[in-house]
């Protein structure tokens, strides 16, 4: 068999190479710059924003690439946060010579810890439910959806319900999730001592790796034909069945990977933050994940992380600024983006490249 | 995504409908009608516009929802959804031909190929030409145009590579929707040359309108009006049929769309 | 057996609050395949109408009597400019029109808060709203009684437009099939610009419903807004029965349940409840093929 390299495939008409390179440098100009230019706090603050970039790499793959609009990925990000934050929660209790008991619980409720959170006293368990919980509820969700040939609004909706409606059983649950305050007040992660600049120094560090991590995950997907049925998904759903494949299986499939990304980006979330509440988690977190992608280009790896992080950067400075100001430029974000230019800033440098790219290279996406 | 399903009727079965009723609401777009297609008979299904042609084609892979029986040999075909009637090794072309216009003539090909693959070859990247691929390039002719996008294709050769497609998917049942509409009479002729090399082993079904194309070209054809065969036979015995002739208006009219 | 009743009668009152919010949606996602996001908006618009109205008729009954109409035209008016000005040119991109109209919300929010200010202002209540009466043994207060009471009206009044009236005919028309609709001469444009008139009034109607029951402040319609989605998927694009049966049916259930456990209890079964009947019938109670979920 002839070793014919059939064209770049879904990362823009670039080689492996530059992408790998691109994903290195992005991730080294984090690691290395942010902690040079920024103080503690707002080293911080950037570590809050890689978050929601890595759950935003879930976005760009789901609705990106894959046309499905997820508008309630708060809710996964939220089911990380609140796994990661029961551990923190139940090991700081037991920490030297504590009775095991989450404080807020001794507040709320009668000072038992309830069955179901014992087994999150156990690392591998959290981990595992991490990663597993929110793939199990998006398989769930995506067949039901999928499978029966549910068009994309209704899908936006139900998903939209989703985190709508865990905020709703968090609010009500006190006892055992805090209620509105959600759980806060994290001493240790996994043997760090939280609040110090070193802890925070740290905690930023792991979030970019998780992001570089994230980012080479998603790429390797895109490369491979799954990518390019999913991009084929989007494009031309009934065509594809006439190539004898179900499209309900790349869609649940991008789904899932996208929820897991949502859990990993809310799970460090919780330690960096210090904080998971249910405002972290519904529905106006869920569009601001999006807006982010948006912004930078949701169908583009690098225009969705970078996107996202700008976007957040761009929140954090003006809301606080300037509030009233700052809603209405976001309203006015979300009109022009996606009513008029739905491929954001990244679909600018792709017609500008296109400009340059030699006959007969072939882009895809 | 799984292995392409064991094809399990013989290559030598013909395709048979029996009693085929397509119903919306209350109209009925396909009467109740039954015919059979032998492999190397390259079948020409004839009619007016609105006769149901397509209907028959959509209701055969399942498109549209439908009563009777579609069968190869003791497989039917009727009930199943679209892509298991696509690994069944039936494959259809569309009017407008439905290729995808960004990806090369050889991806699009590639593409098709998936039908072979399991399911975790889907995330390696593409590495080398499968020689179906190579094979359906060479039968349809697109050999030196392989690198070249889809979506600057004449018109013809987009049909072409349509075909390409389901030759590369070891389609059996080959069902195409109006192939040369909108062609040049040159390619007309290559068309019709090409549906005869591949009609050899194959159950080849074309729905067409042009009556020339029919002549030079069909083995056979069955003639439909408002949802019902009015008649079938060879070429010859259905153009000198006066009922097709009346349906036509005249024997040398070829339907302009 | 009071007990009973008592459920019933409050998942009706449910269930009347969750069809006033979503019936303006499902005219008018019926008619252009459009989820407006900002619907909920209309429904702060609605309330915020009868504050406004309050302060210049300090009588609450006459104010009422007044907001009523006077909401429907506002939240219509509104419905119709972001009609004209925005939805008609994102033509064919249901997802992206459904942002565009989240970022409409936004901007809505933040005028009700520069405008009126941030927490929620106080709408009065008509005397005669405020009372109770008593009925085989259960309390069923006035104000739920009279949102019932509007609901079905609403209800009867939008069926009969659409059942009898020219306009009623030509908007059914548009929803069953829009090219053929246009082939017989209708202006699906002017259609259009009328059914998101009309809807965007009833949710304004809403609004002035809910100020009975709730707070009148910037993110009422947030309160709403999923809800009416859900009915609006549930009972499916066709018939306003589809969205009165789901309406009442969920509303039940929600009561029902909250009873047993806890309100949130009950809106997560709601939900999951829709999720499984959507298996059963993905298309909604009531829908049209052309704008069938499947």
């Amino acid at each position: 068999m002839s070793e014919i390299s059939i064209a770049k495939t879904a990362v823009k008409g670039m080689s492996d190479g530059w992408n790998t390179l691109g994903i290195l440098a992005l991730g080294a100009v984090l690691y290395f710059g942010a902690p040079l230019l920024f103080n503690t706090y707002n080293l911080n603050l950037t570590a809050k924003f890689v978050c929601f970039a890595v759950a935003g790499v879930g976005i760009m793959l789901v609705w990106g690439k894959g046309g499905m609009l997820a508008l309630g990925q708060g809710f996964y990000f939220g089911l990380g946060g609140y796994a990661m934050a029961m551990h923190m929660k139940l090991n700081d209790a037991s920490m030297n010579g504590g009775n095991g008991v989450p404080d807020f619980m001794s507040l709320y409720g009668d000072g038992t810890v309830p069955g179901w959170w014992e087994p999150f006293r156990s690392t591998p368990f959290t981990l595992a439910t991490i990663i597993i919980f929110p793939a199990l509820v998006a398989a769930g969700l995506g067949f039901a959806v999928f499978k029966n040939r549910i068009k994309g609004p209704y899908f936006a909706i139900l998903s939209q319900a989703l985190a709508a409606a865990f905020v709703i059983l968090l609010i009500g649950q006190q006892t055992t999730t805090g209620g509105t305050n959600g759980i806060n007040g994290f001493r240790y992660f996994f043997g760090q001592m939280l609040g110090s600049p070193e802890s925070t120094e740290s905690l930023f560090h792991i979030s970019v790796v998780l992001l570089v991590i994230t980012m080479f995950v998603a790429y390797l997907i895109l490369r491979s034909r799954f990518g390019e049925m999913l991009i084929a998904v989007r494009d031309s759903e009934e065509r594809i069945r006439f190539l004898g494949s179900d499209p309900a299986n790349f869609k649940v499939f991008a789904y899932v990977i996208a929820a897991i990304m949502a859990a990993v980006g809310g799970a460090l979330f919780s330690p960096v933050a210090g904080i998971i509440s249910p405002a972290d988690v519904g529905i106006i977190p869920s569009l601001a994940l999006l807006a982010g992608v948006a912004v930078g280009g949701r169908v583009s790896l690098f225009g969705a992380v970078i996107g996202s992080i700008a976007f957040s950067f761009a929140q954090s400075l003006l809301s606080n600024a300037f509030p009233s100001f700052w809603t209405y430029f976001q309203g006015a974000i979300f009109i022009l983006v996606f009513g008029f230019f739905p491929g954001g800033i990244a679909s600018g440098f792709k017609k500008l490249r296109a400009a340059f790219v030699r006959k007969g290279d072939v882009q895809i996406g | 995504m799984f292995k392409l399903a064991k094809q399990t009727y013989s290559t030598t079965s013909a395709l048979v409908i029996r009693d085929l009723k397509v119903a919306f609401d209350k109209f009925v777009a396909v009467n109740g009608i039954s015919f059979s297609v032998e492999p190397g008979d390259l079948r020409f299904l004839i009619g007016p516009n609105g006769a149901g042609k397509t209907t028959v084609i959509d209701a055969i892979t399942g498109l549209v929802p439908s009563q009777g029986s579609a069968s190869i040999g003791d497989t039917e075909l009727l009930g199943k959804k679209v892509h298991q009637v696509t690994r069944l090794g039936v494959g259809r072309t569309f009017q407008t031909a439905s290729i995808f216009e960004k990806l090369t003539v050889q991806q699009n090909l590639d593409i098709a190929c998936g039908i072979h693959r399991s399911a975790f070859s889907l995330f390696r990247k593409r590495k080398f030409v499968d020689p179906r691929v190579q094979e359906a390039l060479s039968v349809i002719g697109l050999g030196a145009l392989s690198n070249v996008k889809a979506g600057t294709l004449a018109h013809g050769q987009k049909q072409w590579l349509e075909i390409g497609m389901l030759l590369v998917q070891d389609a059996h049942v080959l069902l195409l929707d109006e192939p040369v509409a909108g062609m040049s009479q040159d390619e007309r002729e290559e068309t019709g040359r090409l549906l005869q090399r591949i009609g050899k082993d194959r159950i080849v079904l074309v729905v067409e309108h042009d009556m020339d194309f029919m002549r030079s070209f069909a083995n056979s054809a069955t003639v439909m009006v408002r949802g019902s065969i009015l008649t079938e036979g060879s070429v010859i015995e259905v153009q000198s049929d006066p009922r097709v002739q009346e349906v036509y208006l005249g024997p040398k009219s070829s339907e302009v769309k | 057996m009071d007990v009973i009743i008592g459920q019933i009668f409050a998942g009706l009152s449910v269930g009347s609050v969750l069809l006033l919010a979503a019936l303006g949606l499902a005219l008018t996602f019926g008619q252009m395949g459009i989820i407006n996001m900002a619907h909920g908006e209309f429904l702060m618009i609605g309330a915020y109408t009868v504050f406004v109205i309050q302060m210049v008729i300090p009588d609450a009954g006459i104010a009422l009597a007044v907001a009523i109409p006077a909401s429907f035209l506002v939240a219509g008016t509104f419905g119709l400019l972001l009609e004209e000005l925005l939805l008609r040119r994102l033509y064919v991109r249901p997802l992206d029109t459904l942002l565009v109209t989240f970022g409409v919300s936004l901007i809505l929010q933040q005028l009700a808060r520069d405008i009126f200010g941030a927490p929620a202002v106080e709408v009065r209540a008509p005397d005669w709203l405020l009372g109770s009466i008593d009925f085989f043994g259960t309390t069923f207060p006035m104000s739920r009684l009279f949102i019932i009471g509007v609901s079905l009206s609403v209800v009867a009044l939008l069926s009969a437009v659409l059942a009898f009236t020219p306009l009623g005919r030509r908007i059914r028309a548009v929803v069953l099939n829009r090219d053929l609709a246009e082939v017989s001469g209708i202006s699906s444009r002017s259609v259009d610009r009328l059914t998101f008139f009309i809807g965007s009034g009833v949710a304004g109607i809403a609004g002035v419903a809910l100020t009975l029951i709730g707070s009148t402040g910037p993110t009422l319609g947030n309160s709403y807004i999923v809800d009416a989605f859900l009915i609006v998927v549930a009972g499916g694009v066709g018939k306003i029965a589809g969205s009165v049966i789901a309406a009442f049916t969920l509303g039940i259930l929600q009561a029902t349940v909250e009873y047993q456990t806890s309100p949130s209890i009950g809106k997560i079964v709601v939900f999951v409840v829709i999720i499984v009947f959507l298996q059963i019938r993905p298309q909604g109670i009531f829908s049209f093929k052309t704008r069938s979920l499947a």
